[in-house]
């Protein structure tokens, strides 16, 4: 019919593509469909604004092969996901994590799973491009103005001049068995260019060249050495002024990172003003014989020195604080002649010996033996002397310390 | 005749809205070109509607406000926000998990309601699937500042590198890394695939040369041919199916970031169904407090009608249930396991120090969805909106409530905290909404906000009548 409304101005003189008739409705292309099917024509399709369900049978479209290669791609996701996993961690790089196996397959499930799907996905769209001849750039019917509303509202039905049954009047005739709208010839684009513009040509060029140069800044930097500091991307972030201890720091006007108390100040339970309790000694400076007041000898207590006995002192002195403890015999049985036998608690002076000076020899120590005092508590090395008391009492007795009613289980 | 009359009675009424005066009910002669017209309407008027404007000037410095917080917590590090020992875990985390969740309705919409064939989701699965890829981008960011240094975000990816190293496949924070990336590529997938038709539509209704070459670009050549809709609904049904199950892993997976620990009240089985529930409920009230104002402004209000926001209303009703089932099976376990810790975790739950946090969940996520009951209350759409804007507030203060009491009080008295947010937790919690609105506004301004090609196909005139032949 009429080609008034063509875009292109040299239409006249191209060769005809093909004949293009236009429907109303999804309804009469059906029909119409059915009947170019029937007519066994070859290279022919419809266009149409939304997929028209029941048109694959009007125009004998063959199911598409497209869901065995997303199957494919999925099968190889998995692989892959497992694979790979598989590879680094037990292959590659093995790493021991709270003693668990290297391959334990419940744990790698998850990353298998969306490996799988990233395949099939990525592959759904893909290969659904590839199989449509997407993108493609220019068509003849771009050039039909009226064609515009394929993706409106009409719906539109293309014989192509290529197809072998196709003839000029019999095929004109055809399509107007089916009541077309308009029936219209499609001319040849000759105006349009396949080829990219060079303007868009350079921009890639371009783009690419420069999308490449980080990474190859990145290689020259893994090959190459230098012997300037390394870049420091957020010198904030990287230079924090945080000091170890006995470090140098800015921050205070004399340089000591660490801080002493503030004068004047004590800090939450170093205040042992009580001479008795914390040192072991009397007002003029002489050792204490007395506990303090705060240690009482109460059962609790003993039993609490014996535990810190056993622990702290026992292996020195031994259970009964005789000096033959096991580091002892341990060290008599190597030789060592360095070795300074723990003393024996059983002897007199220790006897007389005033509990402060006791004290003061947990905390400091005294001659080769270490001091306990950052280990053993305050109280706990007063008990503990509670319990070293007992057991000197227990070496040196006489019947009369035992009360009168149990004198006679001596017998 | 009869048609000119009817448009012209549409331009009247329209003309009274004063927003879009193209809009339309699509019936009569030509449905089609009808829907074509009410949703081409917004990309082609040379200035959208104020409402529009005025959006987009908060969501900018919304944004503004973001970047800036990003930009220093880059600079200063994440001593900026008030995380602590023990709450280590706080906004970011619960934020990332925040929007991964509202992610969720889009591809729920567009898939699962796809495979069983809920028609009705054509008019407002596009928004969600736009809402869903802009959601996980906001979330994205979130695990990438938490990391402390920014700008190492790719040791998380398995890439070779001069350390010989490889992420840790076993941990549920690498499963993460792939499920919340297959999530988003997928979703971009799926979505871009749904609008090539669209696309193509656009460009053959552009007059300017400039619209024509960028939607022409992004069509692709689509001209749609039935030769290649065949294998593109094959390929959209397959999406679809692959899509359904990543996206029930993917808030799975998230949990498993709890759930695979041992802190009582995260050590806990039902996370998984939990969370996707929850992900649903927040998700779809995400789309009525995008679809409502949407439609009123943008003239939509013939496509998504108020069947939609009540299927939608219905769908955060049941949604909601299940939440709340969850929260109190939550308790019942805590109780029947016997385990002094995981009974006192609850119980701090709702008398503690957070109790405020706990009640206001419960409230926004159990209690406000009940007035849905009421098919009144389903069918206004600016009721929907609230209750959606609730609901996600309830949603935010779910993970909250999960990720930061759990970590506050745990087994060692001793090592007990509360956590007090900084400013910069406040403002980069606000400014991704500026991030998600800015998209979502240029996505209702320049691409097709409803999928036309799926309306037209299920509309009544799309079917083919049977035996007459003519
Ligand atoms: C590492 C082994 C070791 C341990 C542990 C040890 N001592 Fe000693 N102790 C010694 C040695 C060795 C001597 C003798 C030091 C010397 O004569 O040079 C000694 C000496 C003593 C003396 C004698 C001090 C004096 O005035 O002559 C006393 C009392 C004593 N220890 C008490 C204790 C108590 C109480 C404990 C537990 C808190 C303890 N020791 C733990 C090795 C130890």
């Amino acid at each position: 019919m009429s080609t008034d409304n063509d875009k292109a101005n040299d239409t006249g003189s191209a060769p005809l593509h093909g004949l293009l008739a236009e429907y109303d409705n999804p309804t009469a292309l059906v029909r119409a469909a059915e009947k170019v099917r029937d007519a066994q024509y070859e290279h022919w399709d419809t266009y149409t604004p939304f997929p028209i369900h029941g048109m694959d049978p009007a125009m004998g479209i063959k199911p598409t092969v497209l869901p065995w290669i997303v199957f494919w791609a999925g099968l190889t996701g998995c692989v892959v996901g497992v694979g790979f996993q598989y590879w680094t961690s037990v292959i590659d790089y093995p790493w021991v994590i709270s003693g668990k196996p290297f391959w334990s397959i419940a744990a790698n499930v998850p990353i298998a799973f969306e490996t799988t799907v990233l395949f099939s996905a990525l592959t759904t769209l893909g290969a659904m491009l590839a199989l449509n001849g997407l993108p493609h750039p220019s068509h003849p019917l771009d050039l039909k103005r009226r064609f515009a509303k394929v993706t409106d509202d009409r719906f539109f039905l293309l014989i192509e001049a290529r197809d072998k049954k196709f003839d000029a009047t019999d095929t004109r005739a055809l399509l107007e068995s089916t009541h077309p709208a308009v029936l219209d010839d499609v001319a040849e684009d000759r105006v349009t260019s396949d080829k990219l513009p060079t303007v868009i040509l350079g921009a890639l060029a371009v783009l690419t060249t420069l999308a490449i140069l980080p990474f190859a800044l990145a290689y020259k930097a893994r090959v190459s050495k230098s012997d300037q500091p390394r870049i420091h991307l957020v010198p904030n972030m990287d230079n924090q002024p945080h000091i170890k201890a006995q470090q140098e720091s800015p921050i205070f006007a004399d340089l000591r990172g660490m801080r002493g108390d503030v004068p004047g100040t004590v800090a939450q339970g170093n205040l042992q003003e009580d001479d008795h309790l914390y040192r072991g000694k009397l007002e003029g400076g002489a050792w204490a014989r007395t506990f303090p007041k705060e240690i009482a000898p109460s059962e609790q207590n003993m039993k609490r020195g014996e535990r810190e006995f056993g622990i702290f002192c026992a292996p020195c002195h031994g259970l009964s604080g005789h000096g033959d403890g096991m580091i002892h015999e341990r060290a008599a049985a190597l030789g060592q002649g360095t070795w300074v036998q723990p003393t024996n608690l059983h002897q007199d002076y220790l006897r007389q010996q005033p509990v402060g000076e006791l004290y003061n020899s947990i905390t400091h120590g005294v001659r080769n033996m270490p001091g306990y005092g950052h280990q053993v508590s305050v109280e706990d090395r007063w008990n503990i002397i509670l319990y070293m008391r007992a057991l000197q009492r227990s070496t040196a007795a006489a019947p009369t310390d035992v009360p009168e009613s149990e004198r006679g289980a001596l017998k | 005749m009869a048609a000119t009359i009817k448009a012209g009675a549409a331009e009247v009424s329209a003309a009274t809205s004063g927003l879009n005066p193209y809009q339309g009910p699509p019936v009569g002669d030509n449905v089609f070109a009808k829907i074509t017209q009410n949703v081409s309407r917004v990309m082609e008027v040379p200035k959208p509607p104020r409402a529009w404007y005025i959006a987009f000037g908060i969501a900018l410095t919304l944004l503004s406000i973001f970047g800036a917080c990003l930009g220093w917590v880059v600079w200063e590090g994440i001593g900026a926000w008030g995380n602590m020992v023990p709450v280590a875990w706080a906004f970011d985390i619960t934020n990332f998990v925040f929007w991964v969740g509202i992610g969720h309705a889009g591809t729920l919409i567009s898939a699962v309601l796809f495979l069983l064939r809920q028609n009705w989701r054509t008019a407002v699965n596009r928004f969600a699937e736009a809402m869903t890829i802009f959601a996980v981008a906001c979330a994205a960011i979130f695990p990438g500042i938490h990391i402390g240094r920014p700008w190492l975000p790719y040791w998380m990816f398995p890439i070779p590198n001069q350390m010989g190293m490889w992420p840790q496949f076993r941990s549920p924070l690498e499963w993460d890394v792939f499920a919340v990336g297959t999530y988003a590529t997928v979703s971009v997938l799926f979505w871009y695939m749904g609008m090539i038709p669209d696309f193509a539509t656009f460009r053959d209704r552009s007059t300017s040369t400039i619209k024509r070459a960028a939607y022409g670009l992004v069509a692709m050549g689509w001209r749609g041919s039935s030769r290649q809709w065949h294998r593109y609904e094959r390929a959209y049904l397959l999406l679809a199916a692959l899509a359904t199950p990543l996206v029930l892993s993917v808030h799975s997976v998230v949990s498993f970031d709890f759930a695979t620990a041992q802190l009582p009240g995260w050590h806990t089985t039902i996370f998984p169904p939990y969370f996707v529930a929850g992900a649903i409920f927040g998700g779809f009230a995400m789309v009525l407090v995008l679809a409502v104002p949407a439609r009123q402004f943008f003239g939509l209000k013939y496509i998504i009608t108020i069947k939609h926001i009540e299927l939608m209303a219905m769908v955060i009703l049941a949604t909601g249930m299940v939440v709340g089932y969850a929260y109190g099976m939550e308790f019942f376990i805590a109780w029947y396991s016997g385990s002094m810790y995981e009974g006192f975790t609850f119980q701090n739950r709702a008398f503690g120090p957070y109790a405020w946090a706990y009640w206001t969940m419960i409230f926004c996520n159990v209690v406000s969805p009940q007035i849905f009951w009421w098919k009144k209350m389903r069918s206004s759409p600016w009721v929907a909106f609230i209750v959606g804007v609730i609901v996600n507030v309830g949603m935010w203060f779910e993970r909250f409530v999960i990720i930061g009491t759990s970590l506050a009080r745990d087994f060692l008295p001793g090592s007990w905290g509360y956590f007090i947010p900084t400013p910069v937790d406040y403002l980069t919690l606000g400014g991704s909404f500026g991030l998600f609105f800015t998209l979502f506004l240029l996505f209702c301004r320049y691409l097709p906000m409803v999928a036309m090609a799926e309306v037209k196909s299920i509309m009544p005139e799309a079917h083919v009548a049977h035996g007459d032949h003519h």
